[in-house]
């Protein structure tokens, strides 16, 4: 006999080790029933102890709100203050088994001030359970908790219209709210929708099928929850392996510990290390229990390659073809978290996958009223505030659109001081790079109180018989921008002025060498051109700047560092077909496309609308005398 | 598709390594805590798996009461000896030194001293800056918003309203100086994940778990082994030869048996999920207020 249960066990717990896991997210206004129903499943699914029960019927006269009958909301509630003021207000996680699934309940509160908590909760969720409230139909909340699940990207929204036994149990009432809420979400991208009538107080539909509304013929909620289709939800196409860990535990032995983010990696895969683009091919993958053939996510694996390549933590193994984006520039759906508001200047940190870069917020789109779903212009988000913006990061991150891949489509934002976690993102994907606004300017750091020289700037003027300003020249490639640059220096230092000139390539041979001409590499290289320029300026120099600088919103955020009236733009404006002449080789290349980001070829040049001076190259004879003219005209050399 | 499906207990296992990785990269001293228990035997194994082929890059550290069961402290001994681990053991010395203990100075006093002043102190000692525990969330209410990384400040108090958000797998690692993080890689498993993980993995843990005969006494309304000399001779001599086994294990005059015949794992869990009591009912300390888990917490024991 006694073998007998044994073995009756040992059944059990082979079957039940191989029960898979499911994530869900529950979600209402406040007392729509949410608690009641999670107590429900929790309870009816045996999985509350009995000591866990007295309590419970202790608690209950203490300050329960459901007369005499056990209230279930009780089993839920943890922190003390959250209990004095008798709503949940974190994200809870809550476990229950039956012999088909495992499941974790991110059981998150519903208000408007706690849609950080809902994103929190929802982000690790295959599930959505939405309550509604029989009595009261689709609310806002409804709608603001379908957008949100929406943002995060969970495929599968259960709306368990609950309290049908104040309803009399009605079809009627249940087949409008239905209607209801199909007619919203259409246009929304959730692509498994499904209704449930309910009471979670009386326990029809929750876990054994109401006999008080026999015209309902679906599942109940377990049975829906048990059965519902979520592994074909993950990525298998693109293999994303995001370094976490190197393993060099002994000579000879170097693996990549990570866990896999997306797609499939197998033994003998040619893989590509990203930012080093060096390949090699994938040697043995080492799983919990051994060697494994391949490997798919969330496995948490260590791979070994064939060939000693670097790579460190942060970088990223891919298929050679394919790749995610490779940039530090581009926009996403931020979730303000934090309690003070976005302070614009602030440099964060960003922790995308494994890898910490420092990031900005260059741009805000627009903002999302959760309610409304109507967009605004702002300047800044506050707590719980939800937009879209561009972000500019240090260093490259290797990402995809979130809705591609969640795992490297999403990132968070970190206080530089507080060290919180300010700020959530989702990666969108829509617009290249040049489309996006860079900013170059930091207000911030202009507070910053400078050294006060003892030379003023009076003293300066007379020395030098100048002031120290500067000339920007604009214009494409081979217009002929250099040429008048050379020659005005040397007429002007022939003429006792004190000039420094920059250009392009100067300048990217030494201070801006690790950048590329890719607009937020570009627009990094004007701003320290600026800073330079504005230093110079200061000690009362003249410099003469020739550089493309094809963006007008670039060019404006360079005079914003130089200073308003200290710079002078000067466009060079030459038909394209001038300086095709000019540099045939660069623009030939440009055309098949070897040379990428070429103003007047693949990039658009921003004519200056108010440039100070404009000049054609034929004249280029004439034209260092028209700016020695300017010059002495108002006042800057010599100085009046 | 089945081909790519992953039980439960290997998405859990996965996560708690994905954790572990984390916390060995982005911090510079972490320690794990052993408490010698079956929590901590699989966090352990999972350790290891996550490190494999090498070491594990941290070291274990057990905050030693002096008054736990005596085969706990010789399976911890030879665990750690067998697995190549690095095993610190910090006591409470002047605690131990007054002769502190439950029998003399109750149970209140008795944990403050020996289990969380300890704690506080072994932490500080060696300037670990992250410490791994094996708390799981369902093990209590108030343990069901608690985060994976929780933030301590620089005298290692939790403080509920100053917890970070944390989404999808990113964890937020970045502390000052002084400050530390507990973290809890088996949040997410049930009592009966470890188990069935415990039977699948044959991972070894301390025979108290295993129904036996054993010399016990009432004491507090509670069965309590004898387990040496220094328990009161009045308690001790009405000892009387029981099977029992533990649910739980900790300081021995705390931890009440229970009768079973649960001497295998399969029968453990057959025993669990028929016989309706938690398993925290059987650790004396813990008939305090609800909320007392809470308070702990803030203070800086788990
Ligand atoms: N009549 C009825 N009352 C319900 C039902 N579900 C919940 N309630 C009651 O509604 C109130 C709020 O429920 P609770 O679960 O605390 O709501 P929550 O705020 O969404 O967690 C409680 O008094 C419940 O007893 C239901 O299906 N029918």
């Amino acid at each position: 006999m006694d073998t007998n249960e044994t073995l009756d066990i040992k059944t059990f717990l082979d079957q039940d080790e191989k029960k898979d896991l499911l994530r869900l997210l529950t979600a209402g206004s406040v007392d729509d029933g949410k608690s009641t129903l999670i107590g429900r499943l929790l309870f009816d699914s045996k999985r509350i102890y009995e000591d866990q029960l007295s309590a419970l019927e202790r608690d209950s006269k203490r300050v329960g709100h459901a007369g005499d009958d056990i209230d279930y909301a009780l089993l839920l509630d943890g922190l003390k203050a959250e209990r004095e003021q008798g709503i949940t207000i974190d994200v809870a996680y809550r476990y229950f088994s039956t012999n088909k699934r495992k499941f974790i309940i991110a059981d998150t509160p519903g208000h408007e001030q706690y849609t950080r908590n809902m994103i929190t909760g929802g982000s690790t969720a295959n599930l959505a359970i939405l309550l509604v409230d029989a009595q009261n139909g689709v609310i806002t909340q409804t709608k603001r908790h379908t957008f949100l699940v929406n943002l995060l990207g969970i495929q599968h929204v259960v709306v368990a219209i609950n309290k049908m036994d104040l309803v009399n149990y009605s079809k009627e009432v249940y087949d409008k709210i239905v209607t209801d809420y199909k007619e919203f979400i259409t246009g929304l991208d959730i692509p498994d929708v499904n209704f449930i009538p309910m009471s979670a107080l009386k326990g029809d539909n929750v876990v054994d099928t109401s006999k008080n509304m026999d015209w309902y013929h679906g599942e109940c909620m377990l049975e829906f929850l048990e059965n519902v289709h979520v592994s074909s939800d993950r990525n298998f196409d693109d293999m994303r392996y995001p370094v976490q860990f190197v393993n060099r535990p002994f000579e000879g032995f170097r693996g990549f510990a990570s866990t896999v983010a997306s797609g499939v990696i197998r033994q003998g895969d040619e893989v590509l290390a990203l930012p080093s683009r060096n390949k090699s091919k994938v040697e043995r993958i080492i799983g919990t229990h051994g060697d494994q053939e391949y490997a798919f996510p969330p496995q948490a694996i260590t791979v070994t390659l064939e060939d000693e390549i670097d790579v460190s933590r942060g970088d990223m193994l891919v298929h050679p073809d394919n790749t995610p984006r490779a940039d530090r520039h581009f926009e996403a759906i931020l979730v303000w978290m934090d309690e003070e508001p976005m302070d614009p200047e602030t440099q964060f940190y960003i922790k995308h996958t494994t890898n910490t870069t420092k990031a900005r917020i260059d741009d805000i789109r627009y903002r999302i009223d959760v309610n409304t779903l109507e967009k605004t212009k702002v300047e800044s988000f506050g707590l719980n505030e939800i937009g879209r913006a561009v972000i500019t990061t240090m260093k490259p991150i290797f990402f995809d659109p979130y809705e591609k891949v969640a795992t490297t489509g999403s990132f968070i934002l970190i206080d530089p001081v507080t060290h919180n976690t300010s700020a959530v993102g989702m990666i969108i994907d829509k617009l290249s790079d040049s489309e996006l606004p860079t900013r170059i300017t930091d207000m911030d750091r202009e507070k910053i109180k400078r050294g006060e020289a003892l030379v003023s700037e009076q003293e300066r003027q007379k020395r030098y018989n100048q002031k120290g300003h500067t000339l920007w020249i604009t214009g494409l490639h081979g217009s002929g921008k250099n040429e008048l640059a050379y020659t005005l220096e040397k007429q002007l230092f022939d003429l006792g002025a004190t000039v420094v000139l920059m250009d392009g390539s100067t300048v990217r041979s030494g201070l801006s060498r690790e950048l590329d001409h890719s607009p937020s590499d570009r627009a990094e290289h004007l701003r320290r051109v600026a800073h330079v320029a504005r230093l110079l300026n200061d000690q009362g120099i003249i410099t003469i700047c020739s550089f493309i600088s094809p963006d007008e919103d670039i060019r404006r955020q360079v005079k914003e560092i130089i200073g308003q009236d200290r710079m002078h733009t000067i466009y060079m404006n030459a038909d394209i077909d001038f300086c095709r002449k000019n540099k045939p080789d660069l623009f030939e290349k440009a055309d098949k496309g070897e040379l990428k980001y070429m103003p007047g070829v693949d990039e658009e040049f921003q004519e200056p609308k108010q440039a100070e001076i404009t000049m054609r190259p034929e004249e280029n004879g004439k034209n260092p005398e028209k700016i020695i003219d300017y010059l002495n005209r108002q006042g800057i050399f010599p100085a009046e | 598709m089945d081909k790519y499906t992953l039980t439960h207990l290997r998405q859990l296992e996965a996560e708690s390594i994905h954790i572990m990785r984390e916390v060995a990269a982005e911090f510079e001293n972490p320690v794990m805590l052993y408490s010698i228990g079956k929590d901590s035997s699989v966090m352990a194994r999972l350790a290891e798996k996550a490190f494999k082929p090498g070491k594990v890059p941290f070291p274990l550290m057990h905050i030693d009461s002096t008054w736990k069961f005596s085969e706990m402290i010789k399976f911890r001994d030879s665990y750690a000896k067998k697995m190549g681990w690095d095993l610190i053991v910090h006591y409470n010395k002047e605690g131990y030194e007054k002769g502190v203990g439950p029998f003399t100075h109750g149970s209140k006093v008795h944990t403050d001293i020996m289990k969380t002043q300890a704690l506080l102190q072994g932490l500080t000692k060696y300037g670990f800056d992250a410490a791994f525990g094996g708390a799981r969330r369902d093990e209590e209410k108030s343990r069901a918003k608690e985060r994976i990384f929780s933030f301590r400040d620089s005298f290692h108090q939790w403080d509920p309203k100053n917890q970070r958000p944390e989404l999808w797998n990113i964890y937020n690692a970045k502390v000052h100086k002084g400050e530390s993080i507990r973290v809890f890689p088996l949040s997410n498993w049930t009592e009966l994940d470890i188990w069935q993980y415990i039977r699948l993995e044959d991972i070894p843990i301390v025979p108290l778990y295993f129904a036996k005969e054993r010399p016990v006494v009432e004491y507090s309304g509670a069965l309590i082994l004898v387990d040496d000399d220094r328990m009161p001779k009045e308690l001790a001599d009405k000892a009387k030869m029981k099977k029992v086994r533990f649910r739980t294990l900790g300081c021995y005059p705390l931890t009440g048996a229970v009768e079973s015949d649960a001497d295998t794992v399969e029968k453990i869990v057959e025993e669990m999920m028929t016989v309706t009591q938690s398993e925290r009912t059987t650790r004396v300390i813990d008939f305090d207020q609800d909320a007392s888990m809470e308070q702990k917490k803030r203070e800086g024991y788990f």
